[in-house]
């Protein structure tokens, strides 16, 4: 199968995933016990039932379910997600507003999980069995297991209250200023940290495993240098394991990046949502929730095609 | 590992000696005899006490699961247990009750840092951080033992339906479960919690509601790999029904990965648990839970007076958390190292983790 065809079939097998996603977002919001509207009217007294039916009306939420359901997702094919309940603002406004800083956040926290994982990585599996390697592992069993709002909580108490490089709250600045970029440095590494850990461990073990192989003896004993053994031929075949951690390491980023944005009060998406739950903002948290949703199926399909690329096996299959 | 170790797999694996003896041993039950699935049964038996012979040999395995089962025994004995007004269990370990405000009635502060008679501070309400770190446990792993029992139980029956099956049905199960895998568990929970409010048990259904899903696409797997071997084909051949064949001759057989994840996921929930209580949308804010305590650390750190810094509010409860993720991570490694499916492989699977 040549490589388009290959993109054009994954393309159209998400179609069915993408459905599936809006759909139990949508059911998420209307299998649940009242609606926006009734909590509304228990919250201001001053609503009269004609009232609460014209609201209703309003807001769309009078027809049947799958009626309602059409009308939804009409409305988010063409970007219109709602307004936020008692305010003028859309939340599309506020997706796009609050957007940038969580892919910035991501961004940093996936450069940093590479960035130290696959040097130490292949360290380890080079040097397997050495103090090296023992220390990276149990550097990698505690990221693996350390709950990532308590990590962001320590190193705010040691980064930011005893050393003081930081000031508590980021500055309210565009998100290129400098000290906004600087102030990305510890939520990155705590949102980094999980990912990075895993991509150790996997790494690791991978490597050990192609550095048996034959082809890994018949590089060297043609005289190849070691250096270049290891970081053009093993590291290489070893990254594809990596590729298919892709997709769920990023969906635990984005969760992840949702509890790191409160602890560092980062302005994102996440830091939005948990205020959007403690408001009841349901159109928000239906909005945000479909966007993770979407946002992890195209990671899912982009890891798929970057797999294929480096591994033609797989459009085979 | 050593060489000693690897040696006796060696001749465990390709030795005949010992083999003929246990299977002699069975064959004295003529009942076994005429069942064809007995490759099952008597295999199965072996593998788990090879494996329970290799976990015990694992160091790091067991200092896990000690410090699991002795956390979980604290979490018990911290405050007497009343169901319906009767004692069930009368021990109470921690020294203050959790939630008892303490500068009422003793000599303390709000804030007071850590001394000999409370070791671990006292919180921004007074209250005692070592019996609340003591009880704390209660809610994160329970919670998470329950969500694993019934993510786990739901997701085996699904995905070995799915996969034994086959066909359309298998085809429209799993892109249910690509859907729901689709989203972060987190995020799902965030939202259920949005929709049905906080609590312990809309907590474990914020959990188990989409949990099953991983366990079902594992478990289908693992299903397609067995279902075609030679004593399904026979169990098939003797006229067993579908549920016999499912339940008593492929399910134990694809279990072991399974049990991984379970063990694992405990862990994840208890994590995810204490983010919902970080977040202030899990449990009541009063409540002695890991994360909830958490909570309240943050505001104290941010609101907190330049110069003295209240270390102790946020590294006792985090680390405790900490230290039962760990352990059964720890628990999750060594089992996944012993109870490997492809047996000869063990070895192999020990040098790498």
């Amino acid at each position: 199968m040549s490589l388009r065809r290959f993109i054009v079939r994954r393309l159209l097998l998400i179609v069915p995933i993408l459905f599936g996603v809006s759909v139990i977002t949508f059911s998420l919001v209307h299998l649940t016990p009242g609606d926006p509207i009734s909590r509304m009217v228990a919250q201001n007294p001053n609503v009269a039932p004609a009232d609460e039916a014209q609201l209703r009306a309003q807001y769309g939420l009078d027809g049947p379910v799958w009626e309602q359901y059409l009308t939804w997702i009409g409305n988010v094919v063409t970007g219109d997600l709602g307004d936020v309940y008692g305010t003028n603002r859309t939340v599309s406004e506020v997706l796009f507003l609050r957007l940038p800083e969580t892919v910035a956040l991501g961004v940093f926290g996936w450069l940093f999980a590479l960035g130290i994982a696959i040097p130490t990585g292949v360290y380890a599996a080079v040097r397997k069995g050495t103090v090296g390697d023992t220390v990276s592992r149990v550097v990698a069993l505690s990221g693996a297991s350390v709950p990532n709002f308590w990590l962001g909580l320590l190193l705010i108490l040691a980064f930011v209250l005893w050393a003081g490089w930081w000031n508590v709250q980021p500055p309210r600045e565009p998100l290129y200023h400098p000290s906004m970029l600087w102030h990305l440095i510890l939520p990155g590494i705590t949102v980094g940290t999980a990912a990075c850990a895993s991509i150790m461990r996997v790494l690791r073990s991978s490597m050990a495993e192609e550095l048996n192989k034959e082809y890994t003896t018949a590089a060297r004993a043609k005289g190849l240098p070691e250096r270049q053994v290891v970081y053009k031929h093993v590291l290489r075949n070893s990254l594809s394991s990596v590729v298919t951690l892709v997709a769920t390491l990023t969906a635990g980023i984005v969760a992840g990046a949702i509890v790191v944005e409160v602890v560092f009060a980062w302005p994102g998406l996440g830091q939005e949502l948990v205020e959007a739950i403690h408001g009841h903002e349901i159109n928000l948290v239906v909005a945000i929730t479909l966007f993770t949703g979407l946002f992890v199926v195209l990671c899912n399909l982009l890891a798929d095609i970057i797999y294929a690329v480096l591994d033609p096996r797989i459009r085979y299959e | 590992m050593s060489k000693g170790r690897t040696e006796r797999g060696r001749i465990r694996i390709t030795g005949f000696d010992t083999e003929p003896v246990t299977d002699r041993e069975n064959s004295n039950d003529p009942a076994e005899l005429t069942d064809r699935g007995k490759k099952t049964r008597t295999e199965s038996p072996r593998r788990w006490q090879r494996g329970v012979w290799q976990f015990s040999r694992n160091r790091s395995a067991l200092i896990g699961l000690c410090i699991v089962v002795s956390m979980s025994i604290v979490a018990i004995l911290a405050r007497p247990i009343e169901i319906w007004g009767v004692t069930v269990q009368p021990v109470s370990l921690a020294p203050y009750p959790p939630s008892d405000i303490l500068w009422l009635t003793h000599d303390v502060s709000p804030y007071d840092p850590p001394s000999v008679t409370h070791p671990m501070g006292i919180d921004g309400e007074g209250r005692d951080i070592f019996s609340r770190v003591l009880a704390g446990g209660r809610y994160s792993i329970s919670i998470g033992l329950i969500v694993v029992l019934i993510t786990s139980t739901v997701g085996v029956v699904y995905g070995s339906i799915s996969g034994y099956y086959g066909g359309w049905i298998d085809e429209f199960l799993m892109r249910l479960v690509d859907m729901i895998l689709a989203f972060p568990g987190l995020v799902l929970a965030l939202a259920i919690v949005a929709m049905f409010g906080s609590g312990y048990w809309q907590l474990v259904i914020a959990f188990s509601l989409f949990g099953w899903a991983s366990y079902a696409r594992l478990i289908r797997g693992e299903v397609l790999n067995v279902k075609e071997s030679e004593y399904v084909v026979a169990a098939k051949a003797l006229g067993a029904g579908d549920l016999s064949i499912i339940f008593r001759h492929i399910v134990p057989n694809a279990i072991p990965p399974v049990i991984v994840l379970a063990t694992l996921n405990i862990g994840t929930v208890v994590i995810g648990v204490a983010a919902l209580g970080f977040l202030g949308l899990g449990l009541s804010p009063a409540t002695a839970e890991w994360g909830t305590m958490l909570e309240g650390a943050r505001d104290s750190i941010i609101h907190g007076p330049g110069g003295d810094v209240r270390w102790w509010v946020t590294v006792f409860p985090g680390g405790a958390i900490f230290l039962f993720v760990l352990s059964i991570n720890l628990i999750g490694d060594a089992i996944n190292d012993t109870l490997d499916t492809r047996e000869s492989d063990t070895a192999a699977r020990n040098e790498l983790w």
